[in-house]
C-alpha cells in the first residue's frame, strides 16, 4: 500500500517566551527532535505519550497548523513542510482534524448546520444541504440538530458534530487529537464505536492521538510511542502490548487500570 | 427518533425580555418620538422669551402659570419645550458619535487582537499614547480649533473615545482567537479575513453592542459637559447641558430650571447603559 504521509527527521521548535531576555531573541525550545515515520493509506495509527511528549504538536504539524523548523512532511507525494497558507488551502479538504475540546472547537454562535456546511461551501461543494444531512446521519444525530447551537448539546453530541464536520469534506486523512478525553466513559465508548465504523465505511486514514493506551489498543493497528519529542517505539499494537521494548512504554502500560484491582493489590 | 425527544430541555429555554429592556427601550423610544415631532408636540416655542413670565414654577406648585407644565426659566422660556427640543441634539450626538466611534474603535481593536504581530504593536502603542491625553482638555482644545457646532462635538467624541472600543475589543478578539474554533476554521481552509469576520466578529459582537450603548450614554454626557462650559452649540439651539448651566445660576430661586433637564439627562444615560445589558440578555444565544 502507498504511503499517505511520509515524515522525515521532523523537527519543531518554539520560542520560549518565559526565558526571553530583556533584549534579544528568546531561546528556542525543541518540541520535536527528529521524527521519522510513515502512515500508509487506510491505516489507523495511534500516537501515545504523556503530557509534554509532543504528541499534540506532532498532530498540529501534520495538518500544518504549525510549521516545522526542520525535516520534511510529504502528504500524498506533495511536500507540505513549508507550503504557504494559500497553496495549502486546496489540500486542506483532504486532511481534516477533530479537536479535543468540542465546546471550544465549535463556534458558539453558529448553528450546527452552519458549522458543518461552511467548510463545504469554502471548498465549492454542491448539494450542500444534502451533504450536511448525510453527515449528521453518519454520526447518528437527528436532522433537527442542524438548527441547534453547540451549547444546546451534550459533550458526546458535540464531539459527533466535530466528527460530522470532518467527514463531510470526504477527506483522505483525519487527525483525532485526544477526542474522547473530555467525555464520560459511556460517551467515550459511543464515540469510539462511531469512529471505528466510519473508518471502515469511508476507508479513512486515521491518526489517533491519546494518552490512554487502552483506547489506542481498541482502535489502532499500529502505535507510535512518543517520549520527550522522540519516538521510542513504532510497532504493531498487538506486539507492543505483548512485549513492550522501551521502559517508558511499560510505564504507560502499567498505568492502565486493571479490571480486577484486588488482584494487583494482593 | 426517540433521541430527538429524549435530549434535555436546553434548547427550549427562552429568556424573557425583562423589565430592564422594556423600561430603557420605552424611555428612549419616547425620547425619539419627542425629538422627531418636537416642533409639533412642544407646547411653546422653546426660544420665545417673556420677561413677565420669568421663573414661573411647575404647574403643581403655588403661583404657576397654566400652560407652562414644568415652569419657565429666568427669561420666561418654557422648560418642557426646551427639554423636548434639547432631545434632538442629545439623540443626534448619541447616535452619530456613538456609531462612528464604535465602527472605528471596534475595527482597529479587532484587527489588533486578531492579526497580532506588528499591526497589534502599532495600534496598541497608538492607544497608549492617545490615552495619556487628558480627555476634557483634549476635547476643549479640539473644539477651540474646530469651532463650536454639532459636528465639532461629534468629531471630538470620536477622536477621544475610540480607544475605549479598541482596547476592549482587542482583548476580547485575542481571547477568542485562542479558541479551537479558529484553528478549526483554518483546517477547513478559511482565510484570515474570513475567519475574522465570520468566526471572531459574531463572538465579539455582544461586547460591542454593550459598549455601543454605553458610548451613546457617554456621548450625551460629553455634549452636556461641553454645553455646560459653553463650547457646544450656539445658544439659539436649546440643549440639556446649556439648560443645566443656566439653571445653576438661579438654583436658589428656580430649582426646576436645573432639576428637570438633569433628571432627563440622568434617565437617558441610564437607559442607554441598561439597553445594552438588556439586549445582550435577550438576544445572545449563548446566554440562553
Amino acid at each position: 500500500m502507498a504511503d499517505l504521509y511520509q515524515i522525515e527527521d521532523l523537527r519543531l521548535s518554539l520560542a520560549d517566551m518565559t526565558a526571553k531576555p530583556l533584549f534579544g531573541a528568546a531561546p528556542r525550545l525543541e518540541i520535536l527532535k527528529g521524527l521519522s515515520f510513515t502512515i500508509p493509506k487506510g491505516a489507523v495509527v495511534g500516537i501515545v505519550g504523556g503530557s509534554g511528549s509532543g504528541k499534540s504538536t506532532l498532530g498540529r504539524a501534520l495538518v500544518r497548523l504549525l510549521e516545522p523548523s526542520g525535516g520534511a512532511i510529504r502528504f500524498d507525494g506533495t511536500d507540505i513542510t513549508h507550503l504557504p497558507e494559500p497553496a495549502l488551502r486546496p489540500l486542506r479538504r483532504r486532511m481534516q482534524m477533530i479537536f479535543q475540546d468540542p465546546m471550544s472547537s465549535l463556534n458558539p454562535r453558529h448553528r450546527v448546520g452552519t458549522i458543518i456546511a461552511e467548510p463545504l461551501r469554502l471548498h465549492g461543494f454542491d448539494a450542500i444541504p444534502d451533504r450536511v444531512a448525510r453527515a449528521l446521519d453518519h454520526v447518528g444525530l437527528p436532522q433537527s440538530f442542524a438548527a441547534r447551537y453547540p451549547h444546546e448539546l451534550s459533550g458526546g453530541q458535540r464531539q459527533r458534530v466535530g466528527i460530522a464536520r470532518a467527514i463531510a469534506l470526504e477527506p483522505d486523512f483525519i487527525l483525532a487529537d485526544e477526542i474522547v478525553s473530555g467525555l464520560d466513559v459511556s460517551s467515550q465508548a459511543q464515540v469510539l464505536n462511531l469512529l471505528e465504523r466510519l473508518v471502515a465505511e469511508l476507508g479513512l486514514t486515521l491518526a489517533f492521538i491519546s494518552h490512554d493506551l487502552s483506547v489506542i489498543r481498541r482502535l489502532c493497528q499500529r502505535t507510535i510511542v512518543l517520549y520527550r519529542g522522540e519516538i521510542v517505539e513504532d510497532r504493531p499494537t498487538a506486539d507492543l502490548f505483548a512485549d513492550p521494548q522501551a521502559a517508558y512504554t511499560r510505564e504507560l502500560l502499567d498505568a492502565i487500570p486493571l479490571p480486577d484491582p484486588a488482584q494487583a493489590w494482593a | 427518533m426517540a433521541e430527538a425527544k429524549a435530549i434535555d430541555g436546553r434548547s427550549m429555554v427562552r429568556r424573557r425580555a425583562g423589565l430592564r429592556l422594556w423600561l430603557s427601550a420605552g424611555w428612549l423610544g419616547l425620547l425619539c418620538i419627542a425629538a422627531l415631532l418636537a416642533p409639533w408636540i412642544a407646547p411653546k416655542d422653546p426660544l420665545a422669551q417673556d420677561l413677565f413670565l420669568g421663573r414661573m414654577p411647575p404647574v403643581w406648585v403655588m403661583g404657576a402659570e397654566p400652560g407652562y407644565w414644568l415652569g419657565t426659566d429666568s427669561l420666561g422660556r418654557d422648560v418642557l419645550s426646551r427639554i423636548i427640543h434639547g432631545a434632538r441634539i442629545a439623540l443626534m450626538v448619541a447616535l452619530i458619535a456613538g456609531t462612528i466611534t464604535c465602527v472605528i474603535g471596534a475595527t482597529l481593536g479587532l484587527l489588533a487582537g486578531f492579526l497580532r504581530g506588528w499591526v497589534d504593536l502599532v495600534i496598541s502603542r497608538l492607544i497608549d499614547i492617545w490615552m495619556a491625553f487628558p480627555p476634557v482638555l483634549f476635547s476643549i482644545l479640539l473644539i477651540a480649533v474646530l469651532g463650536p457646532g454639532l459636528w465639532s462635538i461629534i468629531i471630538a467624541i470620536v477622536v477621544i473615545d475610540w480607544t475605549r472600543f479598541a482596547r476592549v475589543v482587542r482583548a476580547e478578539a485575542m481571547a477568542q482567537g485562542a479558541m479551537d474554533y479558529v484553528a478549526s476554521a483554518r483546517v477547513a481552509g478559511r482565510g484570515r479575513l474570513g475567519t475574522m469576520l465570520r468566526e471572531i466578529l459574531p463572538n465579539v459582537l455582544p461586547t460591542i453592542v454593550v459598549l455601543l450603548t454605553l458610548e451613546m450614554g457617554i456621548a450625551v454626557i460629553v455634549e452636556a459637559i461641553l454645553s455646560f462650559v459653553n463650547l457646544s452649540i450656539s445658544t439659539d439651539q436649546p440643549t440639556w447641558g446649556g439648560m443645566i448651566s443656566e439653571g445653576r445660576a438661579s438654583v436658589h430661586q428656580a430649582w426646576w430650571v436645573l432639576v428637570f433637564p438633569l433628571i432627563t439627562l440622568f434617565l437617558t444615560v441610564l437607559s442607554f447603559s441598561q439597553l445594552g445589558e438588556g439586549l445582550k440578555d435577550r438576544f445572545d444565544p449563548v446566554l440562553r
